[in-house]
């Protein structure tokens, strides 16, 4: 035997028992956050030391029963059959015992050595229930131990408890069904034990029999032909004999078995004064008239954390790096072009950047994210909005993220993990780049004042926004009615009881999730932002550096021998230098991939120039005003540049300017949006989806804008 | 016995569970969570838009949608007296 003995235990647990908190307990620091493969579901994993033991913790997702409609209720229940934890631990909220048992009853079916946590015990003494806890043990065949997780009470004993059931491999009571449920299992389970053709050592077959009764869909085709066919000849006798499908009666033989014991095992004092301070709380929360206005309040105290006190962080960043960029820029000799010192500066130095400049925003808004979620809030936001979203197909909880997109839309499709449903959080993902986020606001403020008079300006930016949502409400409702159709998911939505949250699992929420972040988006984000800055400084024009140095210094000794004003020496080699970068753009894969396109955008009513800088855009929506500042030889320029607005007023008329922002707001997201759409949605399937798509919608747009447009300017 | 939908209970109204009807997911979503026959169910409030609803089933509180409480019918046992 090898000295060192592992065990693998798995944390279940209906969500809101408690069950993240008794995780972190256990594992304390040493946790490992993923996703589990190919879907959007959170996968956890950590690690635990007693004496020569190691316990090795899954967390399983937080669900209230183990069926086949539910990604995460197949990932729980394949995680026991497959991994086959020595132990799974079910982390029951004792204040709410009933319905967290029906969970525990499945595990129980699973044939698993089952703990029980008794999480909140606590709360549920403060309510009057008094558990006889050892005596429910037995009735139940598993031992239970009491939690209170967010004081870390019976965190020992748990552990006691696990490593004593890994060694005595105690096999749960079953529930029995009565006579005609069972007497169809044990036909079932016979056939299947028969057929040899199913791992039994995986699968137990009294499970299958009760799952195949229960019309499971991924059972059902787990199992030869011939057993399918006989599971519905049951099924069919079942419903004639009961009046109802049989998973309804075997759903409610499992109640009756709990109520049963919890009748003999649980003492009430006063039932009716339960939930009372929630109850409170709620009438206030979710009043009539009060709701609406109190949800406004917090979404504004959400959006004011996450980018008013994210901001001047994000822009102390900024500021690190540029300075951090000069300084290294200035280790070469002034007017010398390297291409290490660009590559170093504006490739990799500019990419981290790119990825850092998004942390203040992604912590502040997770942490009012989970102050949300752990206190139940949430829930009480869907309850509210649920109406609304409902209308174009999504749900209440997808309110949020589409609110955050106004912000960035990083954090946006961050947010979009409070979703438990895959095609709810799809769409959200997809649509969330409609809302316009604030990199677009320094093009819209270069574009509007450039081309608007005064009292233009206000209704022009408003109908931008106005276009983005209206947009994204209908690109969501298509969404939902093409690639994601099938049956509405049914919004059968616990309201847990209001929560203080605890400091500790609030930090640890919003760290877990932003470190996931910084490693998987980060890296994309680092690699796409150094292959568009080669795309827009390869190929280097051929002789270019040595004609412009020459240039340079002409103009230097001119200004010696004529004895010229400094400053109007400076501003002659700054356009000089201006003229350089712009030839430099020009000639390069940007530059050319902006001339390729410029038959395509012609429609719109772009040149190359503007194809060109919206290339470049792809690395951060602003950087577009900085690439139309070298496209017309004025230099790197900001949104408030008069110079670049009069070349724009030169070139261009109001309707492309019109146009210029309307791509800008449909079109591509950011290489950020796209990693982290990548990263969320647990494919570049859908990243690539959502850029191809949004591209396709705005030039289908633009187009119709710019040719209506000018139909009418020539028409009127 | 006279059943009526768990949707048209007015707040602070309690029914008793009678059947569970509505397609199979929904229904199976619905017993999952404790909305089994013979249970007691009390419709708490109406969401400020009119839908959804929250009912206190097995004591604690679940909101649906109105579409899926039209799928639970109950029968009505008390009128409650809710002071709101």
């Amino acid at each position: 035997m090898a000295e060192r003995k592992v065990i693998t235990v798995a944390i279940a647990g209906n969500p809101n028992a408690g069950k993240t908190t008794i995780f972190n307990h256990l594992t304390g620091a040493r946790q490992h956050v993923g996703n589990y493969p190919g879907v959007t579901v959170e996968k956890k994993e950590g690690l635990l030391r007693r004496g020569d033991i190691e316990i090795r913790v899954i967390d399983l997702p937080g669900t209230y029963s183990l069926t086949a409609y539910s990604v995460e209720e197949l990932i729980a229940r394949n995680v026991v059959l497959e991994e086959k934890p020595d132990v799974v631990v079910d982390v029951v909220d004792a204040s709410n015992l009933e319905r967290n048992l029906y969970l525990a009853v499945q595990f129980m079916e699973l044939g698993v050595p089952l703990v029980l946590a008794f999480n909140m015990s606590d709360i549920a003494r403060a309510r009057g229930m008094e558990i006889d806890t050892q005596k429910l043990s037995r009735l139940l065949g598993c031992p239970i131990v009491s939690t209170v997780g967010h004081r870390g009470l019976g965190i020992n004993a748990l552990v006691e408890a696990i490593v004593k059931a890994s060694r005595e491999s105690m096999r749960p009571v079953q529930v029995r069904y009565g006579h005609e449920i069972e007497t169809e299992i044990k036909k079932l389970q016979d056939a299947i034990m028969a057929s040899g053709l199913v791992n039994l050592n995986k699968y137990p077959a009294r499970w299958l029999a009760v799952k195949l009764l229960e019309g499971d869909s991924d059972v059902l085709a787990k199992v030869p032909g011939p057993i399918a066919a006989a599971s519905q000849g049951a099924r069919n006798r079942i419903e004639n004999f009961f009046g109802d499908p049989p998973e309804v009666i075997i759903a409610e033989q499992r109640y009756g078995f709990i109520s049963g014991a919890c009748q003999q095992c649980v003492r009430r004092a006063n039932v009716e004064a339960r939930h009372n301070l929630s109850d409170r709380i709620d009438s206030i929360v979710t009043h009539r008239v009060l709701a609406i206005p109190i949800f406004l309040a917090f979404m504004y105290g959400v959006f004011y954390f996450t980018f008013a006190l994210g901001d001047p962080l994000a822009d102390l960043g900024g500021s690190f790096f540029a300075l951090l960029a000069k300084s290294i820029s200035n280790l070469w000799p002034p007017g010398v072009h390297s291409s290490l010192q660009s590559l170093i500066v504006d490739g990799i130095i500019a990419g981290v950047g790119n990825v850092l400049v998004f942390m203040p925003n992604i912590l502040f808004l997770f942490l009012a994210i989970a102050v949300l979620e752990d206190s139940g809030y949430m829930a009480r936001a869907a309850f509210i909005m649920d109406k609304v979203m409902h209308r174009i197909g999504l749900h209440g909880k997808s309110f949020i993220p589409l609110l955050l997109g106004f912000g960035c839309t990083i954090p946006a499709i961050m947010a979009t993990r409070t979703l438990e449903n895959r095609r709810d959080r799809l769409t959200t993902i997809l649509v969330a780049p409609l809302m316009s986020c604030g990199a677009r606001l320094p093009i819209y403020a270069l574009i509007i004042p450039a081309f608007f008079p005064r009292n233009w300006q206000a209704p022009v930016l408003w109908s931008i926004y106005l276009i983005g949502i209206i947009l994204a409400v209908v690109s969501a409702k298509l969404l939902r009615s093409t690639l994601f159709r099938g049956e509405a998911e049914p919004f059968v939505m616990e309201l847990p009881p209001y929560r203080l949250p605890t400091l500790k699992s609030l930090l640890l929420h919003m760290w877990e999730r932003s470190a996931l972040y910084l490693r998987k988006a980060g890296t994309i984000i680092l690699g796409l932002s150094v292959l568009l800055w080669a795309m827009s400084s390869y190929p280097e024009k051929p002789g270019l550096e040595q004609r412009y140095a020459a240039e340079v210094s002409r103009v230097k000794k001119e200004c010696v021998v004529k004895q010229l004003d400094p400053e109007e020496c400076q501003r002659k080699v700054a356009e000089l230098e201006h003229s350089r970068q712009s030839e430099a753009l020009e000639y390069s894969l940007a530059g050319r991939v902006g001339r390729a396109l410029e038959p395509l955008v012609r429609p719109m009513g772009f040149d190359w120039r503007i194809a060109t800088a919206l290339v470049g855009a792809t690395a951060a929506k602003e950087v577009f005003v900085a690439q139309m500042g070298i496209m017309y030889s004025i230099g790197e320029s900001d949104e408030e540049s008069e110079e670049l607005r009069t070349r724009l007023r030169e070139n261009y008329s109001a309707l492309v300017g019109f146009c210029i922002m309307l791509f800008c707001l449909i079109s591509a997201p950011c290489v950020a949006t796209i990693a982290v759409t990548r990263q969320e949605s647990g494919s570049w399937k859908w990243a690539v989806f959502q850029f191809t798509g949004l591209t396709l919608l705005a030039y289908v747009i633009t187009t119709v804008v710019y040719q209506v447009g000018r139909a009418l300017v020539a028409g009127g | 016995m006279i059943t009526v939908e768990l949707s048209s209970l007015k707040p602070g109204q309690k029914g008793r569970v009678a059947r569970v009807t509505g397609d199979a997911a929904v229904r199976k979503r619905l017993v999952d969570m404790g909305i089994t026959s013979g249970t007691e169910v009390e419709l708490l409030r109406v969401a400020p838009l009119g839908d959804p609803v929250e009912v206190r089933v097995k004591g604690y509180c679940l909101s649906l949608r109105k579409e899926e409480a039209k799928s639970v019918k109950v029968e009505i046992i008390s009128e409650g007296n809710r002071a709101r």
